[in-house]
């Protein structure tokens, strides 16, 4: 058994009282339990229970808001697998950009709509549980979008620095929300955050924005104004990375040198120290660690206390120096606490660009396969992945592409988005459909419908007929006859056609007529399909036949069917009973060849009857009846043979 | 196409209509109801597109339909029909029939639909029943009409009505007849394919387009024949509603499970009246008989001239590709909403009609 890494959570079942022994069984999703004894002794009896608990891992899929996650997300996967091949995968490398930032939109999307309620509702429960699921999904953005910057763009140094910026900017959004507050008061300058905005700006990057804040400054005390002019021509002159234009790195490295060596005269020349708040941003701007150290507050997190100290001390950073930078900015922020969240540890592995430590991380900290499962099968279309193969057989994209698709299954609704991913799972996703599909409840025709026309779509023949079988079944038992025969020819079910043309059959013979003629007289082609179908067809062809009176046909009709075989023997006696009439008439219709053909069929089935050992519950009724019958039918044949003999034998003038 | 939007809804869609306006405005439709399925809890929910016309946004598209409310539904909802302005009647997996009330959302049992205040429903059990408007009850109930599902049913005249069932036949049903049997029967020769849906053309009753489980799009005339008098290869699945534009009934659209919305648009070669060709469309109508229902419409149809030479038919994509299956689709005026099992609903507002 492996070693674990982390220790399994606990769940209590409230309902369960305490002390009492619990069985469970796994199901695909969830598990049920269920109360028990211990020893399933003889004599005894413990109070029952009527409770069944289900204990549900993924309460997620059942969220209706996250749910429009799962199929917008759904619709960018199949997009993304439908990318044509021929591009090598440099030049797809802006397709891939925009779907990693599709996908990035709807997770936004679907938190500030979760944002929106958790704000606007009353119940304080949906409240907290709605609170979380916007800060996970804060945090699964977060890491998309590191994982964008870093793995699927691979920015090299220069423009790596910019898209940190972006990246920081982006989930720091408080500071846009202090500064419209510190501007619209009626003195900006003097208001308590105005500092705060202003070193914000800074760390951020925001040099434009902190000059305006900081001339606001610069008009209420005019006096010290050569020292704001000075600042503000240090923040001016900061150099950035233009990735577009003709500048080299190296080019660009110099012009950032000569900057930052004059920001630090400044501070040797102790230009700022008559103002300790622009003292403050000079330090921040030769990249002093220490002062940075201090504004935590304003920093928030340790990785963009990372992206400030790379921006002010070492804008041309490679990207595989990253992970010196991060590990010991982490540590230096971090001093307080003790352990690292789940949410560090992920980020660190982004940064030391260990791709599968990130998903390893993502997947024991979430509870649900969506995150992992669509970022890796991003990375794999980039070819990021390394063929890491699971002990489980198939490869890692693979297998949590099928974990996701297994719960989605799980769901009453969403089964139908799992499918697709299934299809995208070259190595074993067909026999997981296989095995799933047949497990969806059908409860309508059309849902049946559907799921048929997805086995029919992927050649699963034994799906198509199994579900037919079931709903032919179900129409059996309801007395929809038609509807049965629909199911069975869509199923090329020969043995079940076979089986309803008998109901039919016996229908019949009990009620001496047909029921359901519209769909017996336009069976058509499918008639084909069994024996006993056809028998039935070619049987109702003569009913209509004798109606029309049209009787020469209604014979011979007759006799193919008994001589062909077509009808089975248990219904001679029936077909050569309906033969009577025809033989009574004043005409003759049977011609002495088919009188002959006739006797013959009377004589294999006398014989084969008499041979047959009378049943011992048979009454003497029955047998009176059928000896009746044969003995009226010899009359009729014999009589009929006489007229028709004779009746050939004329010679019409 | 620029034009259409998805909205996720968090259900899948099995029908969505338009409510109606009235004849006098030329406004064109607002508000549509949906309806769910597959779901544990199912409703229908009444959804806004806002004003058209009030702002002068890019072509008048506003943003996402809104939610203006919704109730819980007993089952999947298999159909939906606007009865009035605030009126829907829907008809559930559990074989029930109820009508909701708009802003009030309460149920009341009573049943109605479009010309006459009679509402006829069919199932999976093969019966037909007819209920009337204000009276509780049933007014007549056809048992055993068929021995396959019926799967749709539209009226064509007060007293006729035209069901498609499940072994691909259409099956007339005149009302003024006691007798429980179809007075006619047209079916497909050949493969019997389950038909899902059949509408009448709006104009000229004898007209019916039908829609069946190969994807086929079959246009009959009821008044000969036994037998379609064309066929096109629609979908590649089923193909689960067909709608004439109730204005403009050259125009067609179809939906189906493989994902597509197909706009059908036929043209007849001129703008003459088609009495003055000469003898070129050799079936129809003896026109004498035939009194154009008003104005002047082409007394043949153009959908069926026979030639394909003559009369173009062309077909459209509404939809961008792979979405899974649109279960609905309804269009009034220049506005096409449609509701898909990927839980997302379209609204095009710039349908060219």
């Amino acid at each position: 058994m492996e070693e674990l890494d982390v220790e399994p959570a606990i769940t209590n079942i409230p309902a369960a009282s305490d002390g009492k022994h619990l069985g469970f069984a796994w199901g695909p999703g969830d598990i049920l339990a269920y109360e028990t004894l211990y020893k399933a002794s003889s004599g005894a009896k413990g109070s029952g229970c009527s409770f069944i608990h289900e204990v549900r891992k993924d309460e997620d899929i059942y969220s209706p808001i996250l749910r429009k996650l799962f199929n917008e997300s759904h619709h960018i996967f199949v997009g993304l697998q439908t990318i044509k091949e021929d591009l090598p995968s440099k030049n797809k490398k802006p397709q891939f950009v925009s779907i990693s930032k599709n996908y990035r939109s709807v997770i936004r999307a679907c938190m500030e709509e979760l944002q929106q309620v958790a704000v606007s509702t009353k119940d304080a429960k949906v409240a907290m549980q709605y609170g979380n699921q916007v800060s996970i999904l804060l945090a699964i953005e977060l890491i998309w979008n590191l994982a964008e910057v870093l793995f699927i763009d691979s920015a090299p140094a220069g423009s790596l620095l910019l898209h940190l910026l972006d990246w920081v900017r982006l989930h720091k959004a408080d500071v846009d929300e202090k500064a419209t507050e510190v501007l619209q008061s009626e003195s900006p300058a003097e208001h308590k955050d105005y500092w705060d905005v202003v070193l914000s700006y800074v760390m951020q990057g925001r040099l434009e924005e902190s000059r305006q804040m900081l001339v606001k400054q610069a008009t209420l005390h005019p006096a010290p104004r050569s020292m704001y002019k000075l600042m503000d021509t240090l923040l001016s002159k900061m150099p950035f990375y233009n990735p577009g234009g003709n500048q080299t790195l190296t080019e660009y490295d110099v012009k950032w040198r000569h900057w930052h060596e004059e920001v630090d005269r400044c501070l040797q020349d102790n230009s700022f120290a008559s103002n300790k708040h622009l003292e403050i941003i000079c330090r921040i701007l030769v990249g002093d660690e220490d002062t940075l150290l201090e504004h935590k507050e304003l920093l928030g997190t340790w990785y963009h206390f990372l992206v400030t100290r790379l921006l002010f001390s070492h804008p041309t950073v490679q990207p595989t120096e990253l992970h010196y930078y991060a590990q010991s900015c982490m540590t230096m922020f971090l001093d307080s606490r003790s352990v690292p969240e789940p949410l560090d540890n992920i980020l660190l592995a982004a940064f030391e660009f260990d791709i599968h430590q990130v998903i390893k991380e993502c997947s024991i900290a979430l509870n649900n396969w969506w995150f992992v499962a669509h970022l890796t099968d991003l990375l794999d279309h980039c070819k990021l992945l390394q063929s890491h193969n699971v002990h489980f057989g198939s490869n890692l994209r693979e297998f949590l592409l099928l974990e996701y698709a297994s719960g989605l299954f799980t769901h009453h609704s969403l089964w139908q988005l799992a499918v697709d991913y299934f299809d995208h799972c070259p190595d074993l996703g067909r026999v997981y459909l296989e095995l799933q599909i047949e497990r969806v409840p059908l409860n309508t025709e059309r849902k049946a419908l559907k799921v048929l026309r997805i086995c029919e779509q992927r050649q699963m023949s034994e799906q198509v007929r199994s579900i037919c079988k079931i709903m032919a079944m179900r129409a059996l038992k309801n007395n929809r006859l038609g509807s049965a025969l629909s199911w069975s020819i869509r199923a090329k079910d020969a043995a079940f056609a076979t089986l309803i043309s008998e109901r039919f059959l016996q229908d019949y013979c009990a009620r001496g007529t047909f029921s359901d003629l519209d769909l017996i007289d336009n069976l058509g082609p499918a008639m084909l399909l069994s024996d006993r179908l056809t028998f039935l067809g070619k049987y109702r062809e003569f009913h209509r036949l004798y109606g029309e009176k049209r009787f020469g046909e209604a014979a011979k009709l007759l006799l193919s069917l008994m001589t062909a075989k077509i009808a089975p023997r248990s219904f001679w006696m029936t077909l050569l009973t309906d033969a009577l009439p025809l033989l009574e008439q004043k005409e003759v219709i049977f011609s002495a060849g088919q009188t002959y053909e006739l006797m013959f069929c009377l004589e294999e089935l006398t014989s084969s009857l008499s041979s047959v050992a009378p049943a011992t519950d048979g009454t003497m009724q029955d047998e009176d009846i059928e000896q009746t019958k044969v003995e009226l039918l010899r009359l009729a044949l014999a009589r009929n043979l006489a007229m028709a003999i004779v009746k050939e034998g004329t010679v019409s003038t | 196409m620029e034009s259409v939007n998805a909205k996720y809804v968090s259900q899948k869609i099995s029908k969505t209509r338009w409510r109606p306006v009235s004849h006098s405005t030329l406004q064109q439709p607002d508000i549509f109801a949906t309806g769910s399925w597959d779901n544990e809890d199912n409703k229908i929910s009444f959804w806004s597109i806002g004003n058209p016309g009030s702002s002068s946004l890019d072509d008048g598209f506003e943003g996402d339909p809104q939610l203006l409310c919704e109730h819980k539904h007993d089952g999947d909802v298999l159909d939906l029909q606007f009865l009035d302005q605030d009126k829907i009647v829907t008809t559930s997996s559990t074989g029930a029939v109820t009508i909701f009330r708009h802003h009030q959302n309460s149920q009341t049992i009573s049943v109605s639909q479009r010309c006459s205040p009679e509402i006829v429903t069919v199932g999976e059990d093969g019966r037909i029943v007819v209920f009337r408007a204000d009276q509780e009850g049933v007014v007549r109930v056809i048992e055993n009409a068929d021995s396959s599902t019926i799967h749709a049913v539209t009226y064509l005249r007060t007293t006729e009505i035209l069901t498609v069932n499940s072994i691909g036949q259409l099956k007339l049903w005149d009302f003024r007849q006691q007798s429980n049997s179809p007075s006619q029967i047209l079916s497909l020769s050949g493969d019997r394919v389950p038909l899902h849906c059949v509408d009448r053309h709006p104009n000229q009753q004898h007209i019916v387009a039908t829609g069946g489980q190969d994807g086929m799009l079959c246009v009959w005339d009821i008044r000969q024949g036994s037998a379609p008098f064309s066929l096109m290869e629609a979908h590649s699945a089923e193909m689960w509603e067909v709608h004439f534009h109730p204005s403009n009934p050259d125009h067609l659209f179809t939906c189906s499970e493989d994902g597509s919305l197909l706009h059908w648009e036929t043209s007849a070669q001129s703008d003459m009246p088609s009495f003055l060709q000469g003898g070129r469309n050799n079936s129809m109508i003896s026109r004498s008989a035939m009194a154009p229902a008003g104005g002047n419409q082409s007394l043949i149809s153009a959908w069926l001239s026979g030639d394909s030479s003559k009369g173009r038919v062309e077909t459209t994509h509404m939809l961008p590709s792979q979405t899974l299956s649109v279960n609905s689709l309804d269009v009034l005026g220049q506005c096409l909403v449609c509701g898909t099992d990927g839980e997302a609903i379209f609204v095009n507002r710039q349908v060219p009609v």
